[in-house]
C-alpha cells in the first residue's frame, strides 16, 4: 500500500494518506458532484419541488470531515445537506427519492430536499432553521458524554447562521461542560445573498468561540487533504475531553442560494475563479496523477462507476411509489 | 386602471412610507441588495440607499428587538421577517416587549412599528416552511394584526398601519405575491378597521382571509353554478376582528363556514366561530363549520400537502353539510 505525502507545500498540514484513502475520497466528492448536478437537472424537470439547496463546490468539506470521524459518531448539518448525507454513506436512492417526495426515501418523502436523517449511519439532519440545529448539536455531544461511549458530534453550520443567538447560547454551555463538540462553519462567503463582509463585524469566524475559551482554527475547505487534518486534529481534542473547537472551512457554493436564486449579487468571475483555481475535485484529481496514486484509466473507471451509482438512485427516486395518502397522518406522535 | 401584482403593491406601499417619512426605514434580511427573498424590496436600496433600506444579519431576536427600541425612541420603522417561521426567533420581543411597553410604561412609551412577514404553505417547502400561526399573534392584546389578501389591501395597509401609535404586524401570504389584477391610479392608503363583503350572497357566510380569500371565492363560484349563493367575507384585520360585519352577515344568511390555513386547534376559525355562537346563536341554521388545515406538520409531497390544506372542494363539501342540516 502506497504512501503518499503530500507534496512539500509550505505550512501544509495534511497528513499522510494511503493511495486507497485517496481514491476513496476522490470517488466520494465526485459522488456527490454528480449526484447534485443530477438534482439540480431533475428539480428543472418539475421532479423535485419546493427548496433545494445544492452543495456544489463545497464537496471537500463534508467528505475531509467524514474521513476524520469515526463510526458511533454523530452528524447534523441545515437543509444544504445532500452533500452531508452521502459523505456520512447514506443510500444514494434513499437520499435521491426523498428529493423526487417518494415513499422510498429516508422520510418516506415527508421531509424533501432539507430534511432527512439516519439513526443507523448516525445523521441526525437536516435541518431548515439557521441556526437552530446549532443546539441540536450541542444536544448530540452532551449524549456523547453522558453515556461516556467515546463519541464525537459534529455540527455544521453556515457563515450566516453565525449570527444567531443561540449559537453562542450553544457554545457558552459546550465549553462550559466540556462537550466533544466540533463545529464546522462552512464559510461560502454567502448568506443567501449577503456577503459575510455585510452581515458579519468580524470575518474571522473561527474566532466565534474565543470568549468560551473554544479554540477555532480557519482551513482551506477547497482542499481535502487540509480539512481531513483539521478535522483530525479539531475530533482528537473533543474526543480526549478537552471540550468544543470550532473549523472554519473556507469554500464556495457555486450556485445560488437556491434552486430559485440565480446569485446575481457575485462578482463577475468570482465563479469561475473559484471554479477554475480551488475546485476540490480538479485538484484531487491532479494530485493523484502527479503522485502516481492513479491513472486516466483509474479515474475513468471511477467516473463510470459514479455515473451509474447517480443514474440508478434517479431511477430510483422515480419509480418508487408516492407515499399513500394515508401516509398525510402517521408520525405526527407514535402510533399506538 | 394599472395591471400590477401583489408584490409590485406592496413595493409601491413601501416606496410610499420611504418616500412620505423620513423617520422610516426598512431593516430585514437580504431586503437591500438582494431586493427581498420575494423580491418585495427590489430596487429600494438605490432610491433609498443602505441606510433606510438596511440589510440585517441573520439575528431576527436581534433586529426586530433593535426595531421596537428604535421605535421606542421615535422612529417609524418597518421591520421585514422573511417568513413567520422565523418569527418563532423574534417571538420574544414582539409578545413581551412590543405588546407590552404601552402598558408597562403607563402609556410613557408607544411602539410605532410595523413588522411585515410572509406567512402559509402551499409550496412545497415542508414542515419548518410552511406555518400559519397568525392566529398566535391575533391572541396577543398590545398589538394589531392584519392580513392583506387584495392588491388594494397589500397597497394601502402598510401606511395606514404605520400611522398606528402601536405595534402592527402584517401578514403576507406567500402564495399571493404572483397574483395580479387591476389597481387604480388612485390607491392609495386604506383602513385597517373593518372586514370586507368581497361577494353578496344570501345562503350562507364564508369567512377567510388572506390567500384563503381566493379559495373561499373559487368556493363560491362552485356554489353558485349549484344555485348556492355564498358571501365571502375577507377579515383583513385579525386582531381586533370586525364582529359587526361578521354577525351582520351571519343573521342575514343564518349558516356560516370559517376557512383557516392554520390547524383547526385553538386557531382563528375557532375564535370567530365562537365569538358566531355568542353574539348570532339564535340566528343560525345550522353550527358554524371550519375548514382548516389537517392536524399535522405539512408535508412535503404535493399531492399530501394539498390534502392538508384547506381547499375550495372541502369548503364546497361544509357548505353542502350546513345544507343538509337545514334539510
Ligand atoms: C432563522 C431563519 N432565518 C432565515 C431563514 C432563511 N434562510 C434560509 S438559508 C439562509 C441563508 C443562510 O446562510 P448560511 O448560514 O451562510 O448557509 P448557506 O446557505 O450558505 O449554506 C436564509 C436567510 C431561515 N431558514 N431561518
Ligand atoms: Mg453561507
Amino acid at each position: 500500500m502506497a504512501v503518499t505525502k503530500r507534496a512539500a507545500k509550505p505550512g501544509a498540514k495534511s497528513a499522510p494518506a494511503s493511495a486507497e484513502e485517496l481514491m476513496a475520497h476522490y470517488r466520494h466528492m465526485l459522488l456527490i458532484r454528480r449526484f447534485e448536478e443530477k438534482a439540480g437537472q431533475m428539480y428543472g424537470m418539475g421532479l423535485i419541488g419546493g427548496f433545494c439547496h445544492l452543495y456544489l463546490g463545497q464537496e471537500a468539506v463534508v467528505v475531509g470531515m467524514q474521513a476524520a470521524l469515526k463510526p458511533g459518531d454523530s452528524v447534523i448539518t441545515s437543509y444544504r445537506d445532500h452533500g452531508h448525507m452521502l459523505a456520512c454513506d447514506m443510500d444514494p436512492k434513499g437520499v435521491m427519492a426523498e428529493l423526487t417526495g417518494r415513499i422510498g426515501g429516508y422520510s418516506k418523502g415527508k421531509g424533501g430536499s432539507m430534511h432527512m436523517f439516519s439513526r443507523e449511519k448516525g445523521f441526525y439532519g437536516g435541518h431548515g432553521i439557521v441556526g437552530a440545529q446549532v443546539p441540536l448539536g450541542t444536544g448530540l455531544a452532551f449524549a456523547h458524554k453522558y453515556k461516556e461511549d467515546g463519541g464525537v458530534s459534529a455540527t455544521y453550520l453556515g457563515d450566516g447562521a453565525v449570527n444567531q443567538g443561540q449559537v453562542y447560547e450553544a457554545f457558552n454551555m459546550a465549553a462550559l461542560w466540556r462537550l466533544p463538540a466540533v463545529y464546522v462553519i462552512e464559510n461560502n462567503k454567502y448568506g443567501m445573498g449577503t456577503s459575510v463582509e455585510r452581515a458579519s463585524a468580524r470575518t474571522d469566524l473561527y474566532q466565534r468561540g474565543q470568549a468560551y475559551g473554544i479554540p477555532g482554527e480557519q482551513v482551506d475547505g477547497m482542499d481535502v487533504l487540509e480539512v481531513k487534518a483539521a478535522g483530525e486534529k479539531a475530533i482528537a481534542h473533543a474526543r480526549g475531553g478537552k471540550g468544543p473547537y470550532i473549523l472554519e472551512m473556507m469554500t464556495y457554493r457555486y450556485r445560488g442560494h437556491s434552486m430559485s436564486d440565480p446569485a446575481k449579487y457575485r462578482p463577475k468571475d468570482e465563479l469561475a475563479r473559484m471554479r477554475e483555481e480551488h475546485d476540490p475535485i480538479d485538484r484531487l484529481r491532479a494530485e493523484l496523477m502527479e503522485w502516481g496514486v492513479a491513472d486516466e484509466a483509474a479515474l475513468k473507471a471511477v467516473d463510470k462507476e459514479v455515473k451509474e451509482i447517480v443514474t440508478a438512485a434517479a431511477e430510483f427516486a422515480q419509480n418508487s411509489p408516492e407515499p399513500d395518502p394515508k401516509e398525510l397522518y402517521t408520525d405526527v406522535l407514535v402510533e399506538a | 386602471m394599472t395591471t400590477t401584482t401583489y408584490r409590485e403593491a406592496v413595493r409601491t406601499a413601501l416606496r410610499e412610507a420611504l418616500t412620505r417619512d423620513s423617520r422610516t426605514f426598512l431593516m430585514g434580511e437580504d431586503v437591500g441588495r438582494y431586493g427581498g427573498t420575494y423580491a418585495c424590496s427590489k430596487g429600494l436600496i438605490d432610491e433609498f440607499g443602505p441606510e433606510r433600506v438596511r440589510d440585517a444579519p441573520l439575528s431576527e431576536s436581534a433586529f426586530v428587538g433593535a426595531g421596537i427600541g428604535a421605535a421606542m425612541a421615535g422612529m417609524r420603522p418597518i421591520v421585514e421577517i422573511m417568513t413567520v417561521n422565523f418569527s418563532l426567533l423574534a417571538l420574544d420581543q414582539i409578545v413581551n416587549n412590543a405588546a407590552t411597553l404601552r402598558h408597562m410604561s403607563g402609556g410613557q412609551f408607544s411602539v410605532p412599528l410595523v413588522i411585515r412577514m410572509a406567512t402559509g404553505a402551499g409550496r412545497q417547502v415542508a414542515a419548518q416552511h410552511s406555518h400559519s400561526l397568525e392566529c398566535w399573534y391575533a391572541h396577543i392584546p398590545g398589538i394589531r394584526v392584519l392580513a392583506p389578501g387584495t392588491l388594494e389591501d397589500a397597497r394601502g395597509m402598510l401606511w395606514t398601519a404605520l400611522q398606528d401609535p402601536d405595534p402592527v404586524v402584517i401578514f403576507e401570504h406567500a402564495a399571493l405575491y404572483n397574483m395580479e389584477g387591476e389597481l387604480p391610479d388612485t390607491a392609495g392608503p386604506v383602513d385597517i378597521e373593518r372586514a370586507a363583503v368581497r361577494r353578496p350572497g344570501r345562503d350562507v357566510t364564508l369567512i377567510a382571509f388572506g390567500a384563503n380569500l381566493h379559495k373561499a371565492m373559487e368556493a363560491a363560484r362552485l356554489l353558485a353554478a349549484e344555485k348556492i349563493e355564498a358571501e365571502v367575507i375577507d377579515l383583513r384585520s385579525l386582531r381586533p376582528l370586525d364582529d359587526a360585519t361578521i354577525m351582520a352577515s351571519v343573521r342575514k344568511t343564518r349558516r356560516a363556514v370559517v376557512i383557516d390555513e392554520a390547524w383547526r386547534t385553538g386557531s382563528l376559525a375557532a375564535e370567530v366561530s365562537a365569538r358566531v355562537m355568542e353574539q348570532a346563536f339564535y340566528d343560525l341554521d345550522a353550527p358554524v363549520g371550519r375548514v382548516c388545515t389537517e392536524e399535522v406538520p405539512i408535508p412535503y409531497p404535493k399531492h399530501l400537502e394539498d390534502a392538508a390544506l384547506p381547499q375550495p372542494e372541502k369548503i364546497v363539501a361544509a357548505v353542502k353539510a350546513q345544507l343538509g342540516a337545514r334539510a
